[in-house]
């Protein structure tokens, strides 16, 4: 059961992994995610699906390394099997209820960041395949730490790579661009899809409001059971409280209270828990934020 | 011999020492206590416990078997109505049921009909002895959705009459609310749980786990791709309530679902588990019924001090009297006619407290109870790191939005006959928690085998293929 076909890092501490999951290849579309676990008494991980492959009964998983699930998952390698997949979470997206006509009519941009890259792919793969074409801005802090720059180019209409401290493509935060293609090189977008860090959505959300471009965003708040049953995944989304694992993970990003889901994500993250979960080899991480350092 | 109108007393594990511990509460009778509590009942020819019990089990006949020392006979009437009478001897609301209506009760004590059970079963599970075998197989293909109370009853019923029975479990453990639910100091996992599940399987019933229905595979594919004649849906109760009022999405306010998934399913509660739990100190939880006492006595445990904060009075505290008395013999404080009005949160985004209002109670409203009404100008604040909200649950929308016309209610529960547990869609039944909104595990498998009833005589007539 869910063995693993291929397993490599990808970049420093980012790895990729095909696993042998029939029911949820068939199943899935872009915007969902999975929860795997590695052992008996494994925590429960959320992870964005980054590919799918029906008729080999397989999807990809790509995730960075944050703790101690995470480094024992990276352990694993091809013939290895997890001790549960279960999927696919979360609503699919939007854009995937729209037909291909419709899309066409709509020039749409991604924005990636960091191990966000991962689920953006899909949907960018999805809508090619419908013969629509989008643009994609990627984002990492250095060039070591991006990742999929050759399967996004092959997807992808425009192409942007930019990192913070200007070591590969154009130089900066992906905010700038944004601010760039919109204000200086005459692009225009209909809509934006934004995954990464919540600190960059936050911040990807507060410029696409001023440049008034409707914009999506996937959040990757913490959760046990992924189906509902646990309201930890809550989020305050236009005021109102919305459940991340069944009425996401994609939400209305200029609705979102970012400042409320980030504070939530610390909740095991104290001082203290810190050095508890040290101690006995714990792990907080819920989902390639790409942004935390463990 | 004891008091022949009080009931044997159950040894149970100090409160002291058990506020410390996650080891079960209560021991059960030995044999001889079981045969000196089983010489209580009076064998009633129209015996009243039989019609209070959701399952009809044979009760005067399992005790006549236990008194004439045969404990596997009497295992096997019990499981010819049960599939887990381990469970069911331990959670059980038998005050408002068998014992309820038990004759002795009327001068005296009840026979403690819930103890015996749990003696039968333990004896019959330490000794080896597995239900009773299947008829022949009828070469038929029944899912079931979730291995909760309700699902593995019906699928326990359904393999005995010979059908070829699948499970799908969205969790990565059977056993539903047993499981993520009630805590082990309560309903021990490893040694009952685990066990009575392993007896459904013994029938032939088939177990996958990791299977959202709605996501991974839907209702209608597992009928027209997957083989299958009909579905029952034990899919319980959903997702959790919250108040509404401010803070509530503070860090450190959790639903009890939650609480408790990470405690039980997830051990937690054990030091060496990878899922974390809050440590808190002061913990207030919300709500009077059996899952609020379990969030509390489980907060108690991991070292807190806890209140439950409760809006009417004793009397109406929904949960079973057994656990109100173990948790107030643990410590737990109850602040009794009380509500919560708003939680108090540092500048750091965590709960520093909460402010209640006193209640008082008026008229009786729809549910029969005294409306509790606001006493204007009581609020005070409680003092907590810590909020546990156990308001109850509303439907989970997986399965209902992802089946064609499956009819629901207005609160979005599933309609279903409460004979036969038949939904508006044919070949599809359901019942448990999924149809009536919280309630108990005897209810959801009382609701299981009136499924399976139904799913029997829809596939034994016309219906099916």
């Amino acid at each position: 059961m869910y063995q693993i076909l291929q397993a490599r890092e990808l970049t420093n501490n980012i790895y990729l992994m095909d696993v042998q999951a029939p029911r949820i290849a068939a199943s899935c579309l872009p915007g969902q995610f999975v929860i795997v676990r590695t052992g008996e008494d494994g925590e429960r991980i959320p992870l964005t699906i980054c590919d799918y492959d029906a008729g080999k009964g397989t999807i990809t998983i790509v995730f960075q390394v944050v703790g101690a699930s995470t480094y024992y998952m990276k352990a694993l390698k091809a013939g290895d099997s997890f001790h549960d997949v279960v999927g696919p979470l979360g609503c699919a997206s939007d854009l995937t209820k729209e037909s291909a006509d419709e899309l066409k009519k709509k020039r749409i941009l991604f924005v990636a960041g960091g191990v966000g890259t991962a689920p953006v792919y899909p949907q960018v793969k999805w809508l090619k395949e419908q013969g629509v074409t989008a643009d994609v801005i990627m984002g990492a802090k250095t060039k070591d730490l991006l990742i999929l720059e050759k399967e996004m180019e092959a997807v992808a209409g425009n192409l942007y790579v930019t990192t913070d401290d200007g070591s590969y493509g154009r130089s900066g935060m992906v905010t700038k661009t944004i601010q760039d293609l919109v204000c200086s090189e005459g692009k225009q977008y209909d809509v934006c899809i934004a995954i990464g860090p919540m600190i960059m959505m936050k911040f990807v959300c507060k410029m696409t409001k001023e440049l008034n471009i409707p914009t999506v965003v996937s959040l990757n708040p913490i959760m046990v059971d992924g189906t509902g049953m646990c309201g930890a995944c809550r989020v305050t989304v236009g005021g109102k409280v919305k459940f991340a694992c069944v009425d996401g993970p994609e939400f209305d990003g200029h609705q979102v209270n970012f400042d409320e889901a980030m504070q939530r994500q610390l909740m095991y993250k104290t001082q203290e828990g810190r050095a508890f979960l040290a101690a006995q080899e714990g792990d907080t991480h819920h989902g390639g934020c790409g942004n935390c350092e463990g | 011999m004891g008091d022949v109108l009080k009931k044997v007393p159950v040894r149970e594990q100090d409160a002291k020492v058990r506020a410390a511990n996650f080891e079960e509460v209560c021991y059960g009778y030995n044999a001889e206590e079981a045969l000196e509590e089983a010489q209580r009942c009076i064998g009633c020819r129209n015996a009243q416990c039989v019609k209070g019990c959701p399952v009809a089990i044979d009760i005067p006949g399992f005790i006549g078997k236990v008194k004439q020392n045969d404990i596997e006979g009497a295992y096997q009437i019990i499981s010819a109505s049960s599939a887990l009478p381990a469970v069911c001897g331990r959670v059980c609301p038998q005050e408002s049921q068998c014992e309820g209506k038990c004759i002795r009760g009327i001068k005296g004590e009840p026979v403690s009909i819930g103890k015996l059970e749990r003696f039968v079963a333990d004896w019959a599970r330490e000794a080896g002895i597995k239900p009773e075998g299947t008829a022949e197989k009828k070469g038929k293909k029944v899912a079931v959705i979730g291995s909760g109370p309700a699902g593995l009853t019906c699928a326990g019923d359904l393999a005995k009459l010979g059908y070829d029975v699948t499970i799908f479990e969205a969790l990565h453990e059977p056993g539903g609310v047993l499981v993520y639910g009630i805590p082990e100091f309560r309903l021990p996992k490893e040694a009952v749980v685990q066990k009575e599940i392993e007896n459904v399987k013994a029938l032939g019933v088939k177990i996958e786990t990791n299977v959202i229905i709605g996501k991974s595979v839907t209702i209608d594919q597992l009928l027209s791709e997957e083989g299958f004649s009909a579905v029952f849906i034990g899919s319980g109760a959903g997702l959790p309530k919250f108040m509404g009022i401010p803070g509530e999405n503070a860090n450190g306010v959790f639903s009890a679902n939650e609480y408790l998934t990470r405690s039980n399913l997830m051990k937690a509660f054990r030091q060496d588990a990878p899922t974390p739990i809050m440590k808190s100190s002061k913990v207030a939880v919300v709500g009077g019924g059996n899952v609020a006492m379990d969030a509390a006595r489980t907060a108690l445990r991991l070292g807190a001090e806890v209140h439950i904060v409760y809006r009417r009075s004793e009397e109406e505290l929904p949960a079973r009297v057994e656990e109100v008395h173990h948790a107030k013999e643990e410590g737990i404080i109850f602040d009794l006619l009380t509500n919560p009005v708003e939680i108090l949160v540092d500048d750091k985004g965590w709960v520093k407290g909460m402010t209640c209002i006193r209640m008082e109670l008026g008229e009786p409203d729809a549910s029969g109870r005294r409306r509790p009404v606001a006493v204007p100008g009581s609020e005070f604040t409680l003092e907590l790191d810590t909020v546990i909200m156990a308001l109850g649950t509303s439907p989970n929308p997986l399965i209902s939005s992802t089946t064609e016309g499956l009819e629901v209610n207005k609160w979005k529960c599933i309609v279903a006959d409460e004979q036969n547990g038949q939904t508006s869609k044919e070949g599809v039944y359901a019942g448990g928690d999924a149809v009536t909104g919280a309630a108990t595990v005897i209810l959801a498998m009382g609701a299981g085998r009136a499924g399976a009833r139904g799913i029997d005589e829809y596939l034994s007539g016309h219906g099916g293929n």
